[in-house]
């Protein structure tokens, strides 16, 4: 026990709450910015459907194009639905394919990552074949094929998406655990008796956590765009749902009577990307 | 350099049966009764019975075991027997070539003005920094959180709603070929200009630099000399990881600016489910985005003589 202390001091043993307060105490401000702008976001897609009485799918044929009013605040589209609540609802599922990406693909490229550096041969090898089958063609295009099985599918995007997205983690992680298994610290460690769980806990997961989060607001910010994209060349989510791809290519053609609508999804998009892309730079 | 080519050859392999097996299950995959939905694209809803259904069914090979379809699927695919459109009854492989030509003049074109604004961009940061530095960042930044595809509209309200200068969409004169390449070029150029900075850089703060420049050699000549290859390394391999934009950005931008490539192609058969099409497309993707990593490849061995040296062991 007096070795493991003596080698490294201060951190006895590893929280992630003790992770998340050091993470706050080291944001530089640019990440401070991109917080900002996502946590807002946020803020604005759970609240917004409660102070209007409309949800997103209410026409209004009377009132089509408005311009930003008292009843509607960011205006109605061409269907005169509530552009206020459409962009919220759009919003909140960017936001969640984004936070569920993020989870899978982290969760399984850290566990095929370590356990490919642990076993090299019986499973690094499979793990390799698999990620040189799923780089081999550009991701757009194998999300696009995916897509094209359950056409419009929320969760079929959600998992073609982790699925390439799981690679990048996998490769950072497997990186970094390699000479970290063969570490002094780590033998010392597994000959006192400690599991694999603990060294995990211990050695590892301190180790790769930082590069695992900026991947992840990285991931994020792709998970985002993917969703756009697709639903801006029509095989991604389907109308009536609003999304922020889809509500761009719905409102182009009303640009002319009605440029702020146009704005207003391409707005909330860049600033979503631009936010998770602040939030995961690290000061260089 | 054959090791080199193996690899690539490998990733070829990849492509293709990836993208057979993929196109395989969502063949298998449509809802409904294949023959009819087909038979109702090809000949229109009202216009088909069951006979013609049937005949299909026989022509598609539509009443296999899965495996043995799974298997004949493949072999076709080695054939390079892409078969006939769902939709047009035409041969895939007549309309991809035509469109492949459209896909690889707007890769191309984008290419070399994303070069050609990334390299001012980069090494006029790099020499001045200051302010130069801090306005190139500021560009890149908000070009990156900008997808490919609002860099179109954007382009396409400025120069054509507003300015009237450029047609909105279509092919066929220069002045079409403008806006998409240039929406492209952006969107690489954002991300390679700071690249490009940033070895510059390390070009110009290296001690070999400055040994070029202390035996008297001019700024210039020693940047002929001893820069350009040092910087290139790099930026090429970093060009490589671009390509991934580059066949993306392709998809994204032809679709927006219903140029008739292969991306345009994909999106509209994935949206009329035409799979042979989609298959098709899909490949050719596949494989102009091995083809282009592989030019990479060659380019930086002959750049960087230690590549040469790595393979040759």
């Amino acid at each position: 026990m007096m070795y493991t202390e003596a080698n490294s001091p201060p951190t006895p043993t590893f929280r992630p709450t003790n992770r998340v307060k050091k993470a706050f105490r080291s944001a530089t401000s640019q990440q401070w910015f991109g917080f900002a702008i996502l946590a807002t976001l946020l803020i604005f897609s759970f609240l917004a459907p409660h102070f209007v009485s409309v949800d997103g799918a209410e026409q209004d044929l009377g009132a089509i194009l408005t311009s930003p009013n008292a009843e509607h605040w960011l205006g109605t589209d061409h269907f005169g639905r509530s552009m206020w609540v459409r962009l919220a609802d759009a919003i909140a599922l960017s936001f969640g394919l984004a936070a569920l990406c993020v989870l899978t693909a982290s969760t399984a490229g850290i566990a095929l990552g370590v356990l490919s550096a642990w076993f090299p041969t019986r499973f690094g090898k499979v793990v390799e074949l698999l990620t040189t089958i799923l780089l081999a063609l550009p991701g757009l295009v194998l999300v696009l094929i995916f897509a094209a099985i359950v056409p419009g599918s929320f969760w079929m995007l959600y998992f073609a998406i982790a699925l390439i997205q799981w690679v990048e983690y996998y490769r950072v992680v497997r990186a970094i655990c390699q000479p970290l298994i063969h570490s002094p610290e780590m033998e010392a460690s597994q000959l006192m008796g400690f599991g694999r769980w603990y060294c995990f806990k211990r050695h590892l997961l301190p180790a790769i956590l930082p590069q695992v989060l900026t991947i992840a607001a990285f991931g994020a910010a792709n998970a985002i765009l993917m969703m756009a994209s697709l639903g801006f060349v029509y095989v991604g989510i389907q109308p009536p749902l609003a999304e922020l791809g889809l509500m761009t290519v719905e409102l182009f053609p009303y640009y002319s009577d009605a440029p702020w609508l146009l704005a207003e999804p391409l707005v909330s998009l860049a600033a979503m990307v631009l936010g998770c892309q602040l939030l995961g730079r690290r000061n260089a | 350099m054959k090791d080199l080519l193996f690899k690539r050859f490998i990733q070829l392999i990849m492509v293709a049966w990836g993208v057979g097996t993929l196109t395989f299950i969502l063949m298998r995959s449509l809802p409904g009764d294949m023959a009819y939905r087909l038979a109702a694209s090809r000949y229109g809803q009202d216009n088909f019975d069951s006979s013609t259904a049937e005949l299909i069914r026989h022509e598609l090979k539509l009443d296999q075991s899965a495996w043995s379809a799974y298997f004949s699927w493949l072999g076709d695919l080695l054939q390079l027997n892409l078969g006939n459109s769902m939709v047009s009854d035409l041969p895939v492989m007549d309309t991809l070539s035509h469109m492949l030509g459209h896909s690889l003049l707007l890769a191309g074109v984008g290419m070399i003005i994303a070069i050609l604004l990334a390299f001012p961009l980069g090494l006029w940061a790099a020499k001045y920094g200051g302010w130069a530095d801090r306005l190139t960042l500021l560009f890149s930044t908000s070009v990156r959180a900008l997808p490919v595809f609002v860099i179109g509209v954007l382009l396409i309200l400025v120069f054509s709603l507003e300015l009237e200068l450029l047609p909105v969409a279509g092919f066929g004169t220069p002045a079409h070929l403008i806006l998409p390449s240039l929406a492209l070029a952006i969107s690489l150029a954002a991300v390679s200009s700071r690249i490009i900075r940033n070895e510059a850089k390390r070009v110009f703060n290296s001690s070999f630099f400055e040994f070029a420049q202390i035996k008297g050699l001019s700024t210039r000549k020693a940047f002929q000399r001893h820069g350009w290859r040092n910087l290139l390394v790099p930026v090429i391999a970093f060009f490589a990881i671009q390509l991934i934009t580059v066949v993306e950005g392709v998809v994204m931008i032809e679709s927006l600016f219903s140029w008739p490539g292969i991306g345009h192609g994909l999106a509209h058969a994935i949206f009329a489910r035409d799979i042979p099409i989609i298959q098709g497309a899909a490949l050719l993707m596949g494989i102009m985005f091995v083809v282009l990593n592989t030019l990479v490849d060659i380019i930086s061995y002959y750049l960087d003589p230690r590549i040469k040296q790595e393979f040759s062991e």
